[in-house]
């Protein structure tokens, strides 16, 4: 942490987008994280990605858990709404508050210690339900809070800062959501920019449960030699599968490319994936495959990043699948809301 | 997962993207002096590099005299200064660039000055054992006081003559004592004096022969300034000539009370500093309608901004797009002058392409005021010394070692390349000096030490720096005018009150502490890019190398100045690709430096070490080694 805060002092030619908002615009307080702190750099990637889709901030709602990585929501678009819920359960929250209102942007952070080990139920829930968020679940292998201790992603052969070596087999959040029926699954680092802006903004304009796994490192407790999460052992062993480039629905598509590299892909609101494939053999939108080629990989000690899977078609969500209505409960007029003592008695007829 | 040895697949994974770059910016050399120098505007602007970063921080703490002493090293005359000087530290200051107005430098300088307790005990020490050297030096101006500040701690005789009965030159001459008093040329022109600066006054020096032959000195330094104001040609010049005046000389008149009034109506021909100091001083001795007349519109003015704005408050008019046809004189009295009116072209770079002649004005006027520039005059160097000049009658003067075509004679101030400034012509003094020590002790004159830069941290905790690093958003302090009344009571009265302790307070924090530079250590980085968020200005980029002016597109935000300096790293070790700043913006806030686990970002204070005389050791150490 620092003593001051950052200057609001700024460059007087950055960009604007649509709103004419710059991106320090979407900022929100000062990080109290470590100095180089892996989730400080995703809260950047998630202020430019919100930036360059001309989000209004009143249009997200963002949604963590405990840990150090639910303090990230602290620490983008001070404008939005945002809920800091119990340790692991964060998706019940976004899952109600999704309910209520679906015409909010869902975000919410989680670590990996706060979705794979005490809130692993309520991740796998929130898959199943296809509840329309994104989820950014920043892995670190460790407990950075209470001093660096191994999680539940810690890879086997790992070493703790102290020397010691873990022997518990991992949980890995991309496996465990290609087996739960996630229809937009993606892994990511939080040193690669490049790679995580495009994949936030699609996985914010998926219509469904979008999972980000993105590797970051902690800086404190698991950056040194033997760490198969460190800054220095993930670059290493980094292995872009699939590129995504986000096109919004604005832009006239005018760009050729051979058949085969890229895969386009509608999404719902009209604007476009273009799936750049680095590896020619893989395809991402095979689940059994997808599956496949992670867990090979993953034995290979290659971190695979990139858009992994992206259900073909459209898999109804939560709203889709319990027939809610179409528009937020807040707008819903009094009068269907609360049907009366008459509308009441005539519903309960039904039943008896 | 399970622990496979280390591939470098990461480099090829990152490069993918965009290949085939070949053509790369080569690693910054951070080690030359002049790259951290850059980094501060104000100091690299100044023509005698004063550290004004640092004196800044002194009066921050309330440590006047250790300000004004910072000043004096490098400027020599900060009271002074700190009321007239042209500033052009100013134009080139950071916070100029990153809000509007840059930083009141030149007001600050004055605060130090007017606040700080004796410091003639201060001094530079001068030996009782002199060193059998004697300095002769023309005129007491800037220049020639400088020499002698320069010169007398090494133990030089150092004989200064001076036409009027007293010292400062121009600087007394024709700067009115409404804007620089009497009281503080006296005092700063008193410490050279006690330094043992011998001024022989009232002693023209008529003739450089009859100098040179009396063999008395060593070396001869010309200070003597451009004395000669230029001339308006144009009908009825001779007519009306009681009433006609050029402008320095009778600035000069003013100041030594040789005049005392003129006319109601006063027109001043040009728009220069001088031009601004004649209508202001006109309104002091009884003018009542003082028109400023210019050829050419506002963007063209050769006077500073201030000078224009403090002489337009005093409701002066500013005339555009006159030019002088004639003077009008009847019955042998001038009664004004005749314009022809202007009309310009301009090209879209805002130069003058074609003028015209739109028609013809007469203005009433009971005085004129020429004061469209000066030039230096040497009638009394004879032409058969080995002086030479060139076909415009200037001396032909080493810009280095300012020495003349003759060895041992020097030239400095106004008197070298023309007119300048008071700043130019304390440099031309430090430099005359180095080239005159070296010349007396039977050195080449070139043989002159290159500036060093030390650099030391400013990291005192985790978070915490011996400086002030948090951003004041806090705007440029107007400083306080002796009201419009009372100002005009007396020629004396100085109208600029300088600033208060409050103003003061809140002045220097808008300072962004420039010379407190950034270190990067490539070895440290693990390219976390926690500096590149943490970065107020976005001022820094990570990304792969290239051709600097494609390099400069892939910048976090766009290069608004690109002939600021641009720091490339060398290639860093986990992705090869390097670490990019544009010091154009950077607020010197240290929050790159706070956010950085490895400390490869620091916070470093340089100081810059230009050489005076008194660097010049001879024989040098080495010498007397081997002697």
């Amino acid at each position: 942490m620092s003593f001051i805060n950052k200057p609001k002092v700024r460059h007087p030619d950055l960009p604007q987008n649509e709103l004419g908002l710059t991106r320090r615009d979407y900022e929100g307080a000062m990080s109290t994280l470590c100095a180089g702190c892996g989730h400080d750099s995703v809260t950047s990637s998630i202020t430019q990605a919100i930036w360059e889709l001309s989000l209004r901030p009143e249009q997200l709602v963002k949604l963590s858990g405990i840990g150090c990585s639910s303090k990230t929501t602290a620490y983008f678009a001070s404008g939005a709404h945002g809920f800091n819920g119990v340790h692991g359960r964060m998706p019940s929250i976004a899952a109600g508050a999704n309910a209520a209102n679906r015409n909010l942007y869902y975000i919410g952070v989680s670590g990996d210690g706060d979705s794979l080990s005490i809130g692993f139920g309520q991740f796998a829930h929130a898959i199943r339900r296809n509840v329309n968020m994104l989820y950014i679940c920043e892995n670190n292998g460790v407990y950075g809070l209470t001093k660096g201790q191994f999680s539940a992603s810690a890879d086997i052969g790992t070493r703790s800062k102290k020397g010691e070596e873990n022997r518990q087999a991992p949980v890995d959040p991309c496996l465990a959501a290609l087996s739960l029926g996630g229809s937009f699954i993606a892994r990511s680092f939080s040193g690669d920019r490049e790679q995580l802006v495009p994949l936030i903004k699609a996985g914010l304009m998926h219509r469904g449960f979008a999972m980000i796994d993105v590797i970051s490192p902690c800086v404190t407790f698991n950056d040194h030699v033997g760490s198969t999460k460190s800054y220095e052992f993930t670059r290493e062993h980094y292995h872009e599968a699939v590129h995504t480039d986000y096109i919004p629905s604005r832009t006239e598509i005018t760009a050729s490319y051979g058949a085969g590299e890229v895969v386009p892909v509608q999404l719902h609101d009209g604007s476009q994936l273009r799936l750049r494939k680095l590896d020619r053999d893989y395809d991402p939108n095979h689940r059994g495959k997808a599956f496949e080629y992670l867990r090979t990989k993953l034995r290979q000690g290659e971190h695979v990043t990139g858009l992994i899977f992206l259900a073909p078609g459209h898999d109804p969500d939560m709203h889709e699948m319990l027939r809610t209505t179409d528009v937020p409960l807040n707008q819903v007029p009094y009068e269907q809301l609360h049907p009366g003592a008459a509308g009441l008695a005539s519903l309960l007829k039904r039943y008896a | 997962m399970r622990v496979a040895p280390p591939r470098r697949t990461a480099k090829v994974a990152f490069r993918l993207r965009k290949p085939g770059f070949s053509v790369t910016v080569p690693p910054t050399d951070t080690s030359h002096p002049d790259y951290f120098h850059r980094v501060v505007d104000c100091q690299w602007a100044c023509p005698a590099h004063t550290d004004v970063p640092e004196y800044i921080r002194l009066i921050a703490l309330g440590r006047f005299a250790d300000a004004y002493l910072v000043n004096r090293e490098s400027n020599v005359f900060p009271g002074i200064l700190g009321r007239v000087c042209d500033r052009p530290c100013e134009p080139a200051c950071r916070r100029g660039r990153v809000e509007d107005k840059p930083v009141a430098i030149c007001r600050l300088k004055r605060v130090a000055a007017d606040h700080k307790d004796d410091i003639s005990s201060r001094l530079p020490v001068i030996p009782a054992q002199k060193n059998g050297k004697k300095v002769a030096c023309i005129g007491a101006g800037p220049a020639s006081l400088t020499v002698a500040n320069d010169l007398l701690p090494l133990g030089y005789e150092v004989v200064i003559f001076e036409q009027w009965d007293k010292p400062g030159g121009l600087m007394r001459t024709n700067i009115p004592a409404f804007r620089l008093p009497e009281t503080v040329l006296a005092e700063e022109i008193g410490y050279i004096e006690q330094m043992g600066a011998q001024i022989r006054y009232n002693s023209r020096i008529d003739s450089m022969n009859k100098l040179l032959a009396t063999g008395g000195f060593d070396a001869v330094f010309v200070g003597s300034g451009a004395p000669k104001g230029k001339e308006l040609k144009l009908p009825g010049r001779a007519e009306g000539d009681a009433n006609i005046h050029i402008g320095i000389n009778w600035l000069e008149s003013v100041a030594f009370k040789h005049v005392d009034k003129i006319g109601e109506k006063v027109l001043i021909i040009g728009v220069g500093n001088t031009a601004m100091d004649c209508c202001r001083s006109s309104l002091r001795l009884g003018a009542k309608n003082v028109k400023v007349m210019a050829r050419k519109p506002r963007q063209f003015f050769k006077a500073s901004e201030w000078e224009l704005e403090d002489a337009e408050s005093e409701n002066v008019e500013i005339v555009v797009n006159h030019s002088p046809k004639a003077f009008v004189v009847e019955n042998g009295r001038l009664k004004g002058m005749l314009f022809e009116q202007m009309a310009y072209d301009f090209d879209a770079r805002g130069r003058i392409t074609a003028e015209r002649v739109t028609g013809e004005t007469f203005i009433a006027a009971d005085d004129v005021i020429l004061a469209i520039g000066q030039e230096n005059a040497f009638p009394w160097i004879e032409n058969d010394l080995g002086i030479e000049f060139d076909q415009w009658h200037v001396p032909v003067v080493d810009v280095q070692t300012h020495q003349s075509t003759r060895p041992g004679v020097f030239f400095g101030g106004d008197a070298a390349f023309g007119p300048k400034n008071i700043i130019w012509a304390v440099e031309h003094g430090h430099q005359a000096a180095i080239s005159i020590h070296n010349h007396c002790m039977g050195q080449p004159v070139t043989e002159r030490l290159p500036p060093t830069l030390n650099l030391s941290s400013r990291k005192m905790g985790l978070h915490e720096w011996s400086y002030k690093n948090d951003y004041n958003p806090v705007e440029r302090r107007l400083v306080p005018h002796v009201s419009l009344v009372e100002r005009f009571k007396k020629i004396s009265i100085e109208v600029e009150l300088g600033f208060d302790a409050e103003q003061t307070a809140k002045e220097v924090e808008r300072c962004l502490n420039c010379d407190i530079q950034t270190v990067f250590e490539t070895k440290a980085c693990i390219e976390c890019d926690a500096c590149i968020d943490i970065c107020p200005t976005d001022c820094l980029t990570i990304t792969r190398n290239g051709e600097e002016a494609e390099l400069s597109q892939r910048l976090r935000a766009p290069r608004k100045h690109p002939h600021e300096p641009l720091f490339v790293s060398a290639p860093l070790k986990h992705t090869g690709r390097v670490m990019v700043k544009d010091e154009d913006l950077c607020v010197h806030c240290g929050l790159c430096a706070e956010r950085c686990p490895t400390a490869a970002w620091d916070m470093q204070k340089s100081k810059i070490n230009l050489p005076h005389a008194n660097d010049h050791q001879w024989p040098s150490p080495q010498q007397r080694k081997t002697a």
